[in-house]
């Protein structure tokens, strides 16, 4: 798959070929302008659909090819979190909010009411239902653009940077949501994010891409090599600190991506 | 010089937002802004250039009250970088940007031009001179409402949440321009969540939650200070939760950047070898 945006001199993204499997939690990084946004615009139809530009190859999400479905097809499949919250609430509550996609769905009243109380408690925002978004923090707003995706119980949901607004505390929780939802739920989960350091835990798969390429693809450790630093994705700081004392001459049986077990290796060596 | 006392303010019919702030911030100070989603960060500094007056108390820039100045004197020396860039980006191009608040100030054109590819270079920015602002990714358009506010050069800056949407090397760029900024004289005051990102440049914070100034010390003081952090849904950095969970080793709790870290554990490893 490859995209050109109109007026464009390169291509966004070139020469993708990848497979998703269901429920598999996937985290989607590189720098700035590698091509990650385009890529979630195709996955909801976005692309070919709205933004306009030279599409080759093909993509298939849930069976459905893209190309030959509306963006509003999809979006019972695919739901979108965007970075900036602001751009995604509208209604003049947040309860009216997360209720417009199973409303619109045609669900019944019942199961509407269901998935909105529902979307609202996994998100910790039950309290807020009847406040206007604009009157919401950054995080609050955050929180309610995820409540209005889940409402649609998708089968993929792609979060775009999600928890970039949220304070490190409220960061964790969402994460902590999210990654039940992908357990329980099956939904196959594509994470957009920088900073590595907080999805490391929770993603099986990382996808590191450089202009409009996929350069590498693996579990976490696979890809917080040497390769990662060269082109500049942010390693956890743990890893850097390890790669550092590895520099320095220090061995460690692997190079630990959480803190929890840079702790374990840290502490055996320290202790003999 | 920034200076509030008994600062409180509250939006029309709402509860109060800042609950009673006193705070001095010395001119050159580098300061990060800390504290839970909702805890008034954002509305603090909307009183610092008067786009808010306090509902009591005083905010006083440079000695002058913010209720005899305006936005529009103001702003001349307090520069402030929304953390949405879409509320404050208007203009056809990227340079346009840039130009349009020094012609408001007067500036003649051949200024503008220097001043303007001067900035855009130092931020990565100066392909885009002519792009529109909107065809940007969110991080790019971050960069320029940040260039649109130095170009004027005020005194002092204030970043809100600029590190969100910037990858890896951009928020290296970012720490290093944010430290040239300070080194050149100017006050920085950046409002962040990113605990990594302040445990590397290590500021004074002040750290808010609920409209209150619960912390006031060094990004070693507070960063490592599990329940002070904890009210202000913060986390500890990871390097510091690192040295934390490895107190017991002889390892010094109050480190929270990777060096002194490597080096901190080197001493460590040294002494039992």
């Amino acid at each position: 798959m490859s995209f050109t945006y109109t007026g464009a001199s390169k291509p966004s993204i070139e020469d993708i070929s990848l497979g998703i499997a269901s429920g598999e939690f996937v985290v989607l990084t590189g720098p700035s302008g590698c091509g990650k946004t385009t890529i979630c615009r195709c996955l909801n139809g976005l692309i070919p659909n709205f933004y306009s530009g030279d599409f080759a190859g093909e993509l298939t999400v849930d069976g459905m090819n893209v190309k030959e479905h509306t963006t509003a097809e999809l979006a019972s499949h695919v739901g979108m979190v965007f970075q900036n919250p602001e751009n995604q609430l509208f209604s003049l509550s947040v309860e009216r909010d997360v209720a417009f996609g199973p409303e619109n769905l045609g669900l019944s009243r019942e199961e509407t009411r269901r998935r909105v109380d529902w979307a609202l408690d996994v998100t910790g925002i039950s309290h807020l239902k009847d406040k206007p978004p604009y009157e919401l923090s950054g995080g609050q707003q955050q929180r309610a653009a995820i409540a209005a995706v889940l409402a649609m119980q998708p089968k993929v949901m792609i979060l775009d940077e999600p928890t970039s607004f949220l304070d490190p505390k409220s960061a964790l929780e969402i994460l902590q949501v999210i990654s039940e939802l992908n357990q329980k739920l099956a939904i196959t989960t594509i994470l957009v994010e920088h900073r590595l350091d907080i999805v490391s835990t929770h993603a099986n798969r990382v996808i590191v891409m450089d202009n409009g390429r996929v350069v590498l693809d693996g579990t976490p450790k696979d890809v917080y090599g040497e390769h990662a630093r060269l082109i500049g994705i942010g390693l956890p700081r743990v890893t850097t600190l390890f790669n550092l004392l590895q520099r320095d001459g220090i061995q460690f049986p692997q190079t630990p991506i959480a803190v929890d077990e840079a702790a374990d290796m840290l502490r055996k060596m320290l202790s003999r | 010089m920034i200076e509030t006392e008994g600062l409180k303010f509250a939006y029309p019919g709402s509860p109060e937002v800042l609950r009673g702030i006193d705070l001095k911030i010395t001119d050159g100070e580098f300061v990060a802004i800390m504290g839970e989603n909702g805890a008034g960060k954002t509305t603090l500094v909307k009183t610092f250039n008067g786009l808010l007056m306090p509902s009591a108390g005083t905010v006083r820039i440079d000695g002058v009250d913010t209720r005899d100045s305006s936005v529009a004197k103001l702003s001349r020396d307090v520069g402030l970088v929304f953390q949405n860039p879409d509320h404050q980006l208007f203009s056809e191009t990227v340079r346009e940007e840039l130009a349009f608040s020094l012609r408001n100030f007067g500036y003649e054109e051949d200024t503008i031009d220097r001043r303007a590819a001067s900035i855009l270079e130092t931020l990565d920015l100066a392909r885009y001179a002519e792009s529109s602002p909107f065809v940007l990714s969110g991080g790019e358009r971050k960069r320029v409402a940040l260039a649109a506010v130095l170009v004027w050069n005020p005194k002092h800056i204030i970043l809100d949440e600029p590190t969100i949407g910037q990858d890896y090397q951009q928020k290296d760029r970012l720490r290093n321009f944010i430290i040239q900024l300070n080194a050149q004289g100017k006050t920085v005051i950046v409002i962040t969540h990113d605990v990594e990102f302040v445990a590397e440049c290590k500021p004074r914070i002040i750290l808010l939650s609920r409209g209150l100034v619960i912390g006031d010390r060094s990004s070693e003081d507070i960063l490592t200070d599990g329940a002070l952090l904890d009210r202000a849904s913060l986390t500890r950095p990871q390097i510091g939760a690192l040295m934390h969970e490895l107190k017991d080793r002889g390892l010094p709790e109050r480190t929270i950047d990777v060096y002194s870290a490597e080096q901190a554990i080197l001493r460590a490893l040294g002494r039992k070898e």
